[in-house]
C-alpha cells in the first residue's frame, strides 16, 4: 500500500519585511497509514510550519507534499479545505471549542461543513463523544468542562468526520499530569484500535514515548528518526 | 446545503441573542429607515385616495366644459360669465362624438328656498336628467326625475343633504313635501345622497336639482333661451378621456365659428386635470420623506456593516477553527451574510411594525388618512434584507479571506 504520507524536498520560507526566514529547509519525510509519530524539538526548530503544511492548513513554498497519493502542493484554498474536512482531524494545545456553543455541536462541525443532514450529525456527533468518555456531557457548554473534558470534545471533533490522519499539537499542554494521561490513553486507542494515523507534536519525553516513531526537528530540518516499540510504562 | 443554512441561520439567531442590546442598536437605523418609509408611503396613499375619493365624487369619467369669459370692450368677465353654450352645442356633441357615452347640461344660481317658516339661500340647478346619470348622484330615498318631467316643465327638486338639513326639521319628511323656489311651489320627489366636499372645497351636498325646462321658464327667467351654464359628457373609459376631449374641441370651435387663430371660447376640464393639483402636493411630502428614508438606510447599512466588522475581529478565532475542520470560504462568506441579513431582517420587521404604529398615530393625532399599501411593506422588506446583503459583503468577504493559520494563532 502507498504510504499515506510523502514529501520530497519540503521547504518554507516567510519574508518579514527584507529578512527571509527559512522555517522548512528541505523535509523529506514519508509516513505509512497507522503510524503513532512524535514530532519534537526546540520551538523556533520548525514543527509547527511542518504541522501546518502536513495538515494542509499551509502550501509549501518549495518541494512536494502528496497526501494519500494526491499531490497538495498545488491545490486551490477550496481543495485544501475539503482535504482537512475529510482526511484531517486536528487536536490544539488551547482546544480551540467554539465558545457557548454546546459540546453536541461543536463536536458536529465537520459534518455540518460536509452538507451531512442534521439528524445524521447529531447521531455521529454523539457517538464521537461516547468514543471519548462523554455520553451525557452533549449540551454543556466549553465553559461548564474541565481542561480534560474540553479536550475530549476536540478529539470528538476531530474523530467525527473519520479521517485518516489526526494532528495533535502539543495536546496535554495545558492539562494537568491525570488528564494529559487520559487524553493520552485516548489516542492510543485511536491508533492501535481504529488504525488511524497520528502526529504528535510535543517537548514531553514523556508523552512522546506513546508513539512508536520519534522525529526531532532543528532549524527547519529532520535531524533524528527513530523507529521503536512503544513504551507504555514511561508514565506508568 | 439546506442544513447548512438552516443551521447557520439558527446559530446566526443565538449569537444576536447573545448580544441584544448591541444587535437593537445595529437594527435601530434600519427600523428608522424602514418605519418612515412604510409611513410615508401611507400618508401618502391615504391622501392620494382622498384625492381621489373627491375626485370620483364628480362622476366617472366626467368632462366639464364651461363658457369662456366675456369679453366687453377689452375688460374681460369672470369665466363662465358668457353664454356660448347651449342644449344645441349638447346634443351636437353626441352626435358627432362616438366616445361620448352621455352628455348633459346644468345651469345655476342662489336663490332663496323656503319650507314652511324656514328658509335657505342655496343654489338651484337647472340639469337634463342625464346630467343626475353622469355625475353619478345617488339617492337616500325617492329618485331622479324623467324625461316626462323635462318635457313638461314638472315642479318637482331634488335636494341634498345639507339643503334638506336647513329646511327640514330633524325627523320631518321631506319626501313629497312642497317647498318654494323664487315663489313658485316645487314637490320634493328624491333626497339625494351625500357626497362630501369637492376637489375645490365646496360642498356638494348644499344643492337642489330641477328639471333644465322648469328652471328656465318658471325660476331664472334665461334673456336667451337654450343656454347654459356647462356642460357635462362622460365616456366609457377613462382612456378614451383625451380623445374625447379633443372631439369636443373641434365640435365647438366648428359650432362656435371660430378662426384657426382665434381662442376657445370655453374651457375643458376633466377629473385627470382636477386630481393633478392635489397629487403634485403630496408628491412633494412623498419625496421629502423618501430622502429621509434613504439617508436613515444607509445609515443603518453602515451601522451593520461597523458592527460585523468588530464580529469579524473578535471570533477571528473561531474562524479559524471553522476553517481548520473544513469551512470553505463560501461557508464563511454564507455565514456572516446570513448574520447581516438577519440583524437587517429583524430590522426591517420592527420598522414595518414601527411604520404601521406611526401611520395609525397620524390617522388618531393628526387626523390624517392614511392607507398601508402590502407592496410598500413588501418592498421596504425586501429593501432592508439587500441592505443587509450590501453592507454585510464586505465584513463577510473579510472573513472569509482570513488566513486559517493567523487565525488560528489570533489572541
Amino acid at each position: 500500500m502507498a504510504p499515506l504520507i510523502v514529501c520530497e524536498d519540503l521547504w518554507k520560507i516567510y519574508r518579514i519585511g527584507d529578512v527571509e526566514v527559512q522555517a522548512l529547509r528541505g523535509i523529506n519525510l514519508t509516513i505509512d497509514r497507522g503510524e503513532f509519530v512524535a514530532v519534537m524539538g526546540t520551538s523556533g526548530s520548525g514543527k509547527s510550519t511542518l504541522m501546518n503544511l502536513l495538515g494542509c492548513l499551509d502550501k509549501p513554498s518549495r518541494g512536494r507534499y502528496r497526501l494519500d497519493g494526491l499531490d497538495v502542493s498545488t491545490a486551490n484554498p477550496d481543495l485544501l479545505a475539503d482535504l482537512r474536512n475529510r482526511q484531517i482531524g486536528f487536536v490544539f494545545q488551547n482546544f480551540n471549542l467554539i465558545p457557548r456553543t454546546s459540546a453536541l455541536e461543536n463536536a458536529q462541525l465537520p459534518l455540518f461543513y460536509r452538507g451531512v443532514s442534521i439528524k445524521e450529525q447529531r447521531r455521529q456527533a454523539a457517538a464521537a463523544l461516547q468514543r471519548v468518555g462523554l455520553a451525557g456531557r452533549e449540551q454543556h457548554y466549553p465553559a461548564q468542562l474541565s481542561g480534560g473534558q474540553q479536550q475530549r470534545v476536540a478529539i470528538a471533533r476531530a474523530l467525527v468526520g473519520a479521517p485518516s490522519i489526526l494532528f495533535a499539537d502539543e495536546p496535554t499542554g495545558n492539562l494537568d499530569t491525570a488528564s494529559s494521561r487520559e487524553i493520552m490513553d485516548i489516542l492510543e486507542h485511536l491508533n492501535r484500535e481504529d488504525g488511524i494515523t497520528i502526529i504528535l507534536v510535543t517537548h514531553e519525553p514523556d508523552i512522546a514515548a506513546y508513539a512508536s516513531r520519534e522525529l526531532v526537528m532543528k532549524d527547519g530540518q529532520i535531524v533524528q528518526d527513530v523507529r521503536r516499540a512503544p513504551h507504555l510504562s514511561a508514565v506508568t | 446545503m439546506p442544513a447548512f443554512v438552516l443551521l447557520t441561520v439558527m446559530t446566526a439567531l443565538r449569537i444576536l441573542s447573545r448580544n441584544r442590546l448591541r444587535a437593537g442598536l445595529t437594527m435601530l437605523g434600519i427600523v428608522i429607515g424602514v418605519g418612515a418609509v412604510i409611513a410615508m408611503v401611507s400618508i401618502g396613499q391615504g391622501a392620494r385616495a382622498a384625492v381621489q375619493a373627491q375626485v370620483a365624487s364628480m362622476g366617472t369619467n366626467v368632462i366639464v366644459i364651461m363658457p369662456g369669459s366675456t369679453t366687453v370692450s377689452g375688460v374681460r368677465g369672470a369665466q363662465g360669465g358668457a353664454v356660448t353654450l347651449t342644449i344645441n352645442d349638447a346634443a351636437e356633441l353626441k352626435k358627432r362624438s362616438p366616445l361620448l357615452s352621455d352628455t348633459g347640461w346644468a345651469k345655476r344660481d342662489v336663490m332663496q328656498i323656503v319650507n314652511g317658516n324656514r328658509n335657505w339661500n342655496g343654489p338651484v340647478n337647472g340639469v337634463s336628467p342625464s346630467y343626475l346619470t353622469i355625475r353619478d348622484w345617488s339617492f337616500t330615498s325617492g329618485g331622479p326625475f324623467t324625461q316626462t318631467d323635462m318635457d313638461s316643465a314638472a315642479r318637482v327638486a331634488l335636494i341634498g343633504q345639507t339643503t334638506l338639513e336647513n329646511l327640514f326639521d330633524p325627523g320631518e319628511e321631506a319626501m313629497g313635501a312642497t317647498i318654494r323656489i323664487k315663489n313658485v311651489p316645487f314637490q320634493v320627489v328624491g333626497v339625494l345622497a351625500p357626497k362630501g366636499q369637492s376637489a375645490q372645497g365646496t360642498d356638494q351636498d348644499d344643492v337642489i336639482f330641477i328639471p333644465f325646462t322648469t328652471a328656465e321658464r318658471r325660476v331664472f327667467g334665461s334673456q336667451f333661451l337654450g343656454s347654459v351654464g356647462a356642460l357635462f359628457a362622460s365616456t366609457e373609459q377613462s382612456g378614451d378621456l383625451p380623445e374625447a376631449v379633443e372631439h369636443i374641441r373641434e365640435t365647438l370651435r366648428l359650432r362656435h365659428r371660430l378662426e384657426p387663430d382665434q381662442a376657445d371660447d370655453f374651457t375643458i376640464r376633466t377629473q385627470v386635470d382636477i386630481g393633478k393639483v392635489q397629487e403634485s402636493t403630496s408628491q412633494t411630502l412623498t419625496v421629502m420623506l423618501f430622502a429621509i428614508a434613504s439617508v436613515s438606510l444607509l445609515v443603518g447599512g453602515i451601522g451593520i456593516m461597523n458592527i460585523l466588522l468588530v464580529s469579524v475581529t473578535e471570533r477571528t478565532k473561531e474562524i479559524g477553527v471553522r476553517m481548520a475542520v473544513g469551512a470553505k470560504r463560501i461557508h464563511i462568506l454564507t455565514q456572516f451574510l446570513i448574520e447581516a441579513m438577519t440583524l437587517s431582517l429583524f430590522g426591517g420587521l420592527i420598522g414595518v411594525i414601527v411604520g404601521i404604529v406611526g401611520a395609525r398615530l397620524t390617522t388618531v393625532i393628526a387626523g390624517w388618512p392614511t392607507m398601508i399599501s402590502v407592496d410598500a411593506v413588501l418592498t421596504a422588506f425586501l429593501f432592508s434584507l439587500a441592505i443587509g446583503l450590501f453592507f454585510g459583503l464586505y465584513p463577510a468577504n473579510k472573513a472569509a479571506r482570513l488566513n486559517p493559520i493567523e487565525a488560528l494563532r489570533y489572541e
